[in-house]
């Protein structure tokens, strides 16, 4: 339960973070720690160096803007949860930083970590899919933005440059009142969910999204499922169905457990958003 | 080997650490302050949950060198503290531990809870401390004590 040896630089500015990055293959960025020190401990996670952006001010911005809410990388998920952030979301984003591993853990672990180690079972990616939020993302060559859909691209893969960091996340402002609901299955407090579903709608017969994690190595959108929601669908038979068409296309690999499991979290958290 | 400066319950501190070094094994061998328990060193038992600028956090997930600059409390230096000593009190009065090996963590994080939630019930309690395992399973009187400690500070009694 020791780590192996590694160097360890801190990074002052972005470009030093990316510069330390580019130079040494086996480098890893170093932030709130909550999941690469277990890593490291374990010796799961064997880098030759350690580049810790903890101090870096562009991955503080957090602000209300016209378009949404920008919030920046290194916000740890005890700040959402705390409520030290602007909430657009109608508390969703405070809830679901609220069921992220202990107290403790969501002191130090940050929501730009969480995205970057994407861990197909965790909380934010998902969420911040359901919200359509965009991922900032920096390097040698700039910046650049992408949809958190297409940031992730399998299990523990992003599409990081070995010299890029994430900056932090664009989520669009709801034009209308959001109505959400989130639901986690999880063998104990505390840890990882064997399924977790987001669904967000934008008014009342607005637009809704369905997102699911751990159902697939990266979180998927349910569009079957999230149509037939918008259009106020409430036969259970038909909602199961629409699920079940959803799960055969983006999560196919689901055994007859795992198919009822996501199931039943997917319409739990769609009772939740209409119980708003 | 990297220089640190730390304030360490109080005091300032300079030492040279391995950047691999944990928190824990900081304040355990370079420091004596063996009131911080290792169980798992990988974040699952809290055993070893310490203050890092007022903030909860599992020392066994913190590296000594990301704690340059930053203030580290650990039970030890708590001695003092009020909220502590009426903890300590109601862990004694209700029989909130067996072997031991988790209080420190258990009361570290108890005062945590206390603070952020004034008069918390045992539901409320019981999911704070979820981070938090003793293997005596002795749960129900840690539950009770930190009620306990919760009611009476929240009667105006101390805190």
């Amino acid at each position: 339960m020791k780590s192996a040896a590694f160097d360890y630089v801190v990074a002052k500015t972005v470009a030093e973070a990316s510069a330390a990055l580019a130079q040494d293959a086996s480098a890893t960025v170093i932030a709130g720690g909550q999941s690469l020190v277990p890593m490291l401990n374990l010796r799961v996670a064997l880098p030759d160096l350690l580049v810790d952006i903890a101090g870096l001010e562009e991955l503080k911005e957090t602000c209300e803007t016209a378009a949404g809410l920008r919030i920046g990388a290194l916000t740890t998920h005890a700040d959402i949860e705390d409520g030290n952030i602007p909430d657009l979301f109608g508390g969703l984003t405070r809830k679901a930083a609220s069921g992220i591993s202990y107290r403790a853990v969501r002191n130090y672990g940050t929501i730009g970590g969480s995205v970057a180690l994407a861990d197909p079972a965790a909380d934010w990616p998902v969420c911040l899919m359901a919200l359509g939020a965009q991922v900032r993302i920096a390097g040698r060559n700039g910046s650049r933005r992408q949809p958190i859909g297409d940031f992730i691209q399998g299990q523990y893969a992003t599409s990081l440059d070995r010299d890029e960091i994430v900056l932090g996340f664009d989520i669009p402002r709801p034009d209308a009142r959001l109505r959400w609901g989130l639901f986690k299955v999880v063998r104990k407090s505390g840890a990882f969910a064997s399924s977790i579903a987001v669904v967000v709608e934008c008014g009342s017969g607005g637009p809704v999204s369905v997102a699911l994690g751990a159902a697939a190595p990266r979180p998927c959108l349910l569009p079957t499922i999230a149509k037939l929601v918008s259009a106020g669908e409430t036969s259970e038979d038909v909602l199961r169905a629409a699920i079940a068409k959803d799960l055969t296309a983006h999560a196919p690999a689901a055994d007859p457990y795992l198919e009822r499991l996501h199931t039943s979290t997917v319409l739990r958290a769609v009772r939740e958003m209409r119980s708003q | 080997m990297t220089s640190v400066t730390v304030d360490l319950n109080g005091a300032r501190v300079v030492c040279d650490v391995e950047p691999r070094e944990t928190l824990a094994d900081f304040l355990r061998d370079r420091h004596r302050l063996t009131a911080t328990h290792l169980g798992c060193e990988h974040g699952a038992c809290g055993a070893c949950t310490v203050l890092v600028d007022g903030k909860a956090t599992r020392s066994c997930l913190r590296l000594a060198v990301m704690c340059h600059g930053h203030a580290v409390q650990t039970l030890e230096g708590l001695r003092d503290d009020r909220l502590m000593e009426v903890l300590r009190r109601h862990f004694h009065e209700c029989h909130a531990l067996q072997c031991g090996f988790c209080t420190p963590g258990m009361l570290v994080m108890a005062r945590d809870i206390l603070l952020r939630l004034p008069k918390p019930g045992a539901q409320t309690v019981r999911y704070q401390l979820s981070g938090q395992i003793c293997r005596c399973t002795g749960y129900a009187g840690i539950v009770n004590a930190i009620v306990a400690a919760g009611q009476e500070i929240g009667r105006g009694a101390a805190g």
